[in-house]
Parts: structure tokens; C-alpha cells; sequence
């Protein structure tokens, strides 16, 4: 009877593992959001944070894109001349970046550089008894710590989203033009015409969203994480995953809330 | 007089893990504390419990007679600004220059005050033996003792009542241990603060206590002064003091000898209690 069961329990501990935890992620994320908009206010560390999170990004957001809308435009081209429709290049580069690659890949390279770093700099503040003393010191360590890098992840996201999405469409731009024969005065010109506001709103919406689930997951681990250098590899590692798993699950979630309705 | 600090029976565990089992003890004011006991018998946690980092699951914390076990938001912070603590590892923030370390007590955590607080910084970083010119350094630029003083300064920065010492000479060599020792008994003497300093290192003990008490599976098992630390006729006090490996405590190696020797504990603290 027990063989029976076994696998059924297995499944059910396991589900209510993963509800404790988005239940834990919840409370933590809105008592953080609470606190945070409640003074004192520490400016300099947002800026610090707008800085590493968005400006030292650049560099390999742009790298991503870049490589990303020049790979699609010759895709899409050879995919297009399969029904001669190769002339759709400019226009369905420009919408799969804006609407999907741009903020997806961004968001991933985003938390490859960042929820990484905040976990380890988080979960070692915690091993060595740093946010012990930012209590003792009178200073909430939610408030230090956590809040300025929530807002600083939910704002400059979408500024960086907004640089990959044009970087992009120059790559495809630049290989559709080198190599595919494009017109260069007319690539652009089409490339504006099939562009629509809303995809440009639902490309900032999904970067905001991104960038919150990014610095969440790398404050959550890295403040909970315990058990010394292991502790903070695993939190670490944990940050990656879990903001890689919530970002394309967002992006299903949120892509079909916006473009769903056929 | 109302003891500065008292402790009554209080108890705290993690999981299945019981670390305080019911410690009473009294600081009064103006006396240096220190408490002894082996690794992992709770004498952070002890600290903790007053400092409100930690909520003990029974008993109470009483600062001046008054409760504080309880406090939260404005009252644990207006609580914790009489409190100044000196972490194991210093626990400096690494991201932040040492001066603005020293001054955080001060500025806490906020920018400006620039010339102000470096210089008040400055003046806490003299207390301690260090001279400007590490203010511009990087807490990882630091050996680990000067690392401990800035530390200390940052403790201190806000003129705290009440401090703590937690393993203030762990890791250090002698001579930059007997530095620190000397520093926190001329602190404690100079700020007139009520000291409590957890060890194991007992010529750190015998430097800087007035009192010492004995922390062991959870609970104070001998306290006394510092001069009869080496005549207590307690047989685990001796056992420690001596440093040796035989007798009634037993290292944590299997958990079978834990359970016997807790029996064994158990007997001899009912009959000390029963003395009295």
C-alpha cells in the first residue's frame, strides 16, 4: 500500500513545498515594497544601484542584441523566401525584438549579471553578520538594502530594454543591408511603419516586471541564505534559476495578456 | 539597585535544536560581564536575545527592569541605540570606507555630513589607536586586527550605554589580542559602559572581566568573580578553565554521550540549587 502511495506523496510534498515558497517570495516581496516606500530613503544607494544594474549592463545587453537582430533577419529572410515573402524582414524583426527578444534576452542577461551578484553580495552580508549590525546600528536592513535595489531593478530595466530593442533592430538592419540586399533608406522607413505604440508600452511593461523579478530573487536568496560559503554558493545559484524561470514565465503569462486576443 | 541587564529564564530554540534552556543572569551597571562556554552554547544567541535580534521563545529581557523582549519598530530602535556591539568577524561593510563605517552609527546609512561626521569618525578611530589615514581605506585592505579596531570605533561611535563583545580576540594573534584587551578595558573605564563579553580565550577573560559566568547546554551554570574563575569547585568550570578533554563535558560526538551527560548536568544543577 505504502509503494502505492509513495508517488502521490512525492508529488504532494513537493507541490506544497513550491506554494510555501511563492507564499514566503509573496510576503517577503511586499512587506519589502512597503517598507521601501516608507522614509528614511537612502538615495545614494538607489543611484548606486541604477548604475551597476543599468549602465555596467550595457556592454553585453548591447552584445546580446545586436548579435540577436542580425541572427533574426537572416532567418526570418530565409524562412520568408519560402513564400517569397522575404520583404517581411524589416517588419517581423522589428516586432519579435520589440515585443519578445528584446526584453526577454535583456531581462535573462540582466539576471545572469545581476540577481547573481546580489545574492552573493547579500548572502555573505548575512554570513558575516553585516545585516546583524546594520540593526544594531539602528538601520533596517530592508530598507538599506533591499529597497533601493527593487526600484533601481523596476525603473532602469526598461531604459535598458529600450537601448536593446534599438541595438537589435540595427543589427538586423546592418546584416539585412550588408548581406541580404536591403535598401538602407527604406529598411528604416518600413521598420517604423509596422511599428505600433502598444508594442513599445508592452516591451517596457514586461522590462519593469523583469527587472523586479531580477533584483527580487537576488535579494530574496541572498538575504535568507545561511550556512556559510556553501550557503551563499547555493543562494547564489537559486537567484539565477529562479529569476530565469520567472522571467519566461512572466513573459508567457504577460505576451498572452496582451496579444492573446486573437 | 535594578541590574542594567537581567535575563530571566529565558529559552530559544531553532528546529529541534534547544540552545538557550533557561538562562537567568544579572549585569549591573557600570560592571564588565564576561561569559565563557565552549562553541555552540548559545552565547551569541544570548546576546542576541538582548540585542532584539532574536525573539526568545519563553522568558523575559529586562533593561533597567524594564521588559524589552517584545519591542518592535520605533521602541526596538530607540532600545537598540543603547546598545554597541563588536561583531566576531567586525562585520565592517565592505562597500563603504572605513570612515564612513565608523560614522555609520551616527549617519546611519545616509550620505552628507561629509566633513562633520569624517571628522567625528576620525576622532573615534583615534580612541582606538588608528590615524587618518586609514579612514580612506577599504575594510578588505585591512589585517584582521586593525580590521577589530575599526570595529570597535564604530561600536563606540555613538556612545553607547551598554557594549558587546562578541569573541573580541578570536582569530588574532596574542600580542594584537592583548591590544584589543587593553583597548576594551580602557573603553569600558573611559565611556563608563556596562560590558558584556563573550569568549572562549581566558586570558582575555581574566583581562577584561569584573564577573565571569559559565554558559554550558543552554544555561548559566557558574558565575562568580573573576578571581575564583580557578577554585570553583565546579567540575565543568574546571574542566574548562583547564582546558582539558576528559571530564564531565564531553565533546558533541555521538548523541547518545550528549543525552547521559545532560542527565548528568541535570543532577548537578539541582543539587547547587538545592543548596542554596
Amino acid at each position: 500500500m505504502e509503494i502505492v502511495l509513495a508517488p502521490f506523496a512525492w508529488v504532494g510534498r513537493r507541490g506544497i513545498g513550491v506554494l510555501a515558497a511563492v507564499g514566503r517570495v509573496t510576503i517577503f516581496a511586499v512587506s519589502a515594497i512597503l517598507k521601501a516606500l516608507s522614509p528614511p530613503f537612502y538615495p545614494e544607494r538607489f543611484v548606486a544601484q541604477l548604475f551597476a544594474i543599468g549602465w555596467l549592463s550595457l556592454p553585453v545587453v548591447g552584445l546580446t542584441a545586436a548579435f540577436t537582430g542580425a541572427a533574426l533577419a537572416q532567418q526570418i529572410y530565409v524562412g520568408g523566401q519560402r513564400f517569397n515573402a522575404e520583404s517581411t524582414v524589416p517588419a517581423v524583426t522589428v516586432i519579435a525584438l520589440v515585443r519578445e527578444l528584446g526584453p526577454v534576452l535583456a531581462a535573462l542577461m540582466v539576471a545572469g549579471r545581476v540577481a547573481s551578484a546580489m545574492a552573493a553580495e547579500l548572502g555573505t552580508m548575512r554570513v558575516t553578520e553585516q545585516i546583524d549590525a546594520l540593526s544594531t546600528l539602528r538601520t533596517d536592513p530592508v530598507r538599506y538594502l533591499i529597497g533601493p535595489r527593487l526600484f533601481a531593478g523596476t525603473l532602469v530595466l526598461p531604459a535598458l530594454v529600450l537601448v536593446a530593442n534599438v541595438i537589435g533592430v540595427l543589427g538586423g538592419y546592418a546584416l539585412a543591408t550588408a548581406r541580404l540586399g536591403f535598401n538602407v533608406a527604406n529598411y528604416l522607413a518600413t521598420t517604423r511603419q509596422y511599428l505600433e505604440v502598444s508594442d513599445v508600452v508592452s516591451s517596457l511593461v514586461k522590462a519593469a516586471v523583469f527587472g523586479f523579478i531580477v533584483a527580487l530573487m537576488g535579494c530574496y536568496h541572498g538575504f535568507h541564505s545561511r550556512g556559510g560559503a556553501e550557503g551563499v554558493g547555493r543562494a547564489t545559484t537559486d537567484a539565477v534559476v529562479s529569476s530565469f524561470v520567472l522571467i519566461l514565465l512572466f513573459n508567457l503569462m504577460i505576451t498572452v495578456l496582451a496579444f492573446g486576443t486573437r | 539597585m535594578t541590574p542594567r541587564i537581567e535575563l530571566r529564564d529565558v529559552w530559544k530554540a531553532f528546529g529541534s535544536k534547544q540552545v538557550l534552556a533557561g538562562v537567568n543572569l544579572k549585569v549591573a551597571p557600570g560592571e564588565s560581564l564576561v561569559i565563557i562556554g565552549g562553541s555552540g552554547t548559545g552565547k551569541s544567541v544570548t546576546l542576541k536575545c538582548v540585542l532584539g535580534l532574536l525573539r526568545p521563545d519563553r522568558g523575559r529581557v529586562l533593561i533597567d527592569g524594564v521588559e524589552t523582549s517584545s519591542l518592535t519598530g520605533r521602541a526596538l530602535e530607540r532600545h537598540r541605540s543603547r546598545f554597541g556591539m563588536l561583531f566576531q568577524g567586525g562585520a565592517l561593510f565592505d562597500s563603504l570606507p572605513v570612515w564612513r563605517n565608523v560614522a555609520f552609527p551616527l549617519t546611519r546609512g545616509r550620505g552628507g555630513g561629509g566633513a562633520d561626521m569624517r571628522a567625528r569618525a576620525e576622532e573615534n578611530l583615534a580612541l582606538v589607536g588608528l590615524g587618518p589615514e586609514v579612514a580612506d581605506l577599504r575594510p578588505s585592505e585591512l589585517s584582521g586586527g586593525m580590521q577589530k579596531r575599526v570595529a570597535l570605533a564604530r561600536a563606540i561611535a555613538a556612545r553607547p550605554e551598554i557594549m558587546f563583545f562578541d569573541e573580541p580576540t578570536t582569530g588574532l594573534d596574542p600580542i594584537m589580542a592583548d591590544v584589543i584587551n587593553d583597548l576594551i578595558v580602557d573603553l569600558v573605564r573611559e565611556l563608563k559602559v556596562t560590558a558584556v563579553t563573550i569568549t572562549h580565550d581566558l586570558v582575555s577573560a581574566r583581562k577584561i572581566a569584573d564577573r565571569v559566568a559559565m554558559l554550558y547546554q543552554g544555561r548559566i551554570i557558574w558565575d562568580g568573580a573573576k578571581d575564583r574563575l580557578y577554585s570553583t569547585g565546579n567540575p565543568y568550570v574546571q574542566q574548562f578553565v583547564e582546558g582539558r578533554a576528559e571530564g564531565p563535558i564531553r565533546m558533541p560526538l555521538r548523541t547518545g554521550a550528549i543525552d547521559r551527560e545532560a542527565d548528568d548536568l541535570a543532577t548537578l544543577l539541582e543539587a547547587r540549587d538545592g543548596r542554596r
